[in-house]
């Protein structure tokens, strides 16, 4: 796809993004915002996983620790920047330290992966065990199973409180800021060796790259990404409960990745978008188990659609497409006819 | 020919469980020099190899490269020292395209137009001009190899390990691989390991022939056909040059 059209569609986003609270209710509103976020998450992994080959299964642990972050920051001082820098940092380092005795102690793929999914059960089950006043941070109580409640919020630099429209904006502009920020990441030296890494770890090593260090480097920004998308959770319900450490969580999050198209970034955000409203719309008639569809799901793609929704549909335009083009090629070879 | 060695390798062996797979191998390279390596099959060349390039860490003996002792180094490490090596079996960004991958290995050494410059020079070397926008996972086998190849002459290293280049191929895509192992020669020292006697005839200006893991032999080809320990190697055959041709 041409740059042109990319920074169309890029408009129409942000100006759809601009009409949307006007034309949906307020309590849609919330669920997008949700949604949105969500898809930062799996953005998250689309990044680790899609383009970095890199299996992780607990994904969740780092979107749990941005959250938990956030809360403990904001409560101890004050609901601004520090506290979302900590929220970004904190899942950062601790993905950082996981990563460097995985990836420098040559763990195999599918071992990070069980790794990874152990980790965020044990911060799970962590959590889970703090309910006693003695487990707080500075003034923060972690509050075991109930969470913390009552977090504080953010306000716009200005001051004035972010309204719930507003964190919609605030959640789709950071949508679109981190997405960016990977895709061009991405077109860096760095990151193309971070997709080779994907294709052919050995031939990397061989041509004379780090792959230990590209890896580690790729798993910390995974962790940050999902980190800031825990922040606006925590932004957006004012709650963290250990519930998003927990394995329904991480298993979602692998479901809109696959759902969506694992090897691209905007179908991972597309497919979690989808999936979400699909989960709200089932939950709200109550007519059918909701886990249970979205294990037909997952099946479904596996067997029929392995590659995933969004390199199905760019495949069926670009065949589309591709016969007008080729018909414009033959024409330009021949500029007599 | 320069006199200056560049890679030695001294009392070098590796063990798999009680297995000798190199046993005490002592090997000298000089700059500019293009070295075949023959031997039966589980003879120890790919381990050899894989050894020089820091796959494997050896049990014993050690290897220097331009002065560094590179035994024990990761794989990386001794690519970065400039060793570059081309796998038996091709191992490319099979997902990527030729120039992608291209883009991949000069990048390391070069930075800006440079780079851009040497991918252009490296894809009518290897004559995949036309297949630069083609995924390596689409190409023939033969044409795999070529740019495994070009990876090596994007790279720029001081020395290239190939093994086995032409495995797998017809005879004209041989005689175009030849070609472009001359050019790799060029700016590399070069060590190739090849089954192919007819190959190694039209390359070859020395050779290192392995049996169970040591050195029997080293010479000009004519000197390790004629000799009797190599012979032998080859399993009674009367004329080590008709082994592993056609």
């Amino acid at each position: 796809m041409s740059s042109t059209y990319k920074l169309l569609i890029l408009g129409a986003v942000i100006v759809a993004t601009y009409f949307v609270p006007s034309i949906i209710e307020v309590f849609a509103v919330l669920n997008f915002t949700v949604y949105i976020i969500m898809g930062m998450l799996a953005l998250s992994l689309a990044f680790v996983w899609g383009m970095g080959g890199i299996m992780v299964l607990g994904q969740s642990a780092f979107f749990g620790l941005g959250a938990y972050a956030y809360a403990i920051g904001a409560l101890n001082f004050g609901a601004g920047w520090e506290a979302v820098a900590v929220s970004i940092i904190v899942p950062a380092i601790f993905a950082a330290l996981l990563g460097y005795f995985m990836f420098y102690g040559r763990i195999s793929d599918i071992y990070v992966g069980v790794i990874t999914l152990a980790v965020t059960l044990i911060l799970f089950n962590l959590i889970n065990s703090t309910s006693g006043p003695q487990y707080k941070i500075g003034s923060a109580r972690i509050g075991g199973y109930n969470g913390i409640t009552s977090i504080p919020t953010l306000d716009w630099p200005n001051g004035s409180m972010i309204d719930i429209n507003g964190m919609f904006y605030l959640s789709v502009g950071l949508l679109i800021a981190v997405y960016l920020m990977v895709k061009f990441y991405l077109t860096t030296k760095y990151g193309k060796v971070t997709i080779a890494i994907r294709e052919n770890e050995h031939r990397a090593e061989l041509l004379g790259y780090n792959v230990s260090l590209n890896k580690l480097i790729t798993f910390s920004i995974g962790g940050a990404i999902a980190g800031l998308a825990g922040c606006m959770f925590a932004n957006w319900g004012a709650f963290v409960s250990p519930t998003l450490f927990s394995l329904v969580q991480s298993a979602q999050i692998i479901i809109w990745v696959i759902v969506g198209g694992r090897g691209t970034l905007v179908g991972p955000i597309l497919g979690c978008i989808a999936i979400q409203w699909m989960v709200t719309q089932l939950g709200t008639q109550q007519t059918v188990n909701v886990s249970f569809v979205l294990g037909i799901l997952l099946t479904i793609f596996v067997l029929l659609v392995p590659a995933g929704l969004a390199p199905l549909i760019a495949g069926t335009i670009r065949k589309a497409f591709g016969r007008v083009t080729k018909k414009g090629s033959a024409l330009a070879k021949e500029p007599n006819s | 020919m320069n006199s200056e060695v560049i890679l030695e390798a001294k009392g070098l062996g590796i063990n798999f469980g009680g297995v000798h797979a190199i046993k005490e191998v002592d090997f000298k390279l000089r700059k500019g020099e293009l070295r075949c390596l023959i031997g039966p099959n589980g003879a120890g060349k790919t381990t050899f190899f894989r050894l020089l390039s820091g796959q494997h860490e050896p049990t014993r003996g050690e290897i220097t490269f331009l002065g560094h002792k590179i035994s024990g180094m990761l794989p990386y490490q001794v690519a970065r020292l400039g060793i570059g090596v081309k796998t038996q079996v091709p191992s490319l960004f099979e997902g990527l395209t030729v120039y992608e991958n291209l883009e991949l290995a000069a990048n390391r050494v070069s930075t800006g137009k440079q780079v851009e410059r040497d991918i252009e020079d490296v894809l009518q070397r290897i004559g995949l001009q036309d297949a630069r926008n083609v995924k390596t996972a689409d190409l023939s086998h033969g044409q795999r190899q070529w740019v495994e190849l070009g990876l090596i002459l994007a790279s720029k290293p001081a020395l290239a390990l190939l093994d086995e280049p032409a495995a797998g191929m017809t005879h004209a895509e041989a005689l175009k691989t030849i070609e472009i192992i001359k050019q790799i020669t060029v700016n590399s020292s070069v060590v190739v390991v090849e089954h192919d006697m007819d190959f190694i005839k039209q390359i070859g200006e020395n050779v290192t022939v392995f049996d169970r893991g040591e050195v029997i032999a080293e010479g000009t080809f004519q000197e390790v056909a004629a000799n009797p320990h190599v012979r032998e190697a080859y399993l009674g055959r009367k004329d080590v040059s008709d082994a592993g041709s056609h």
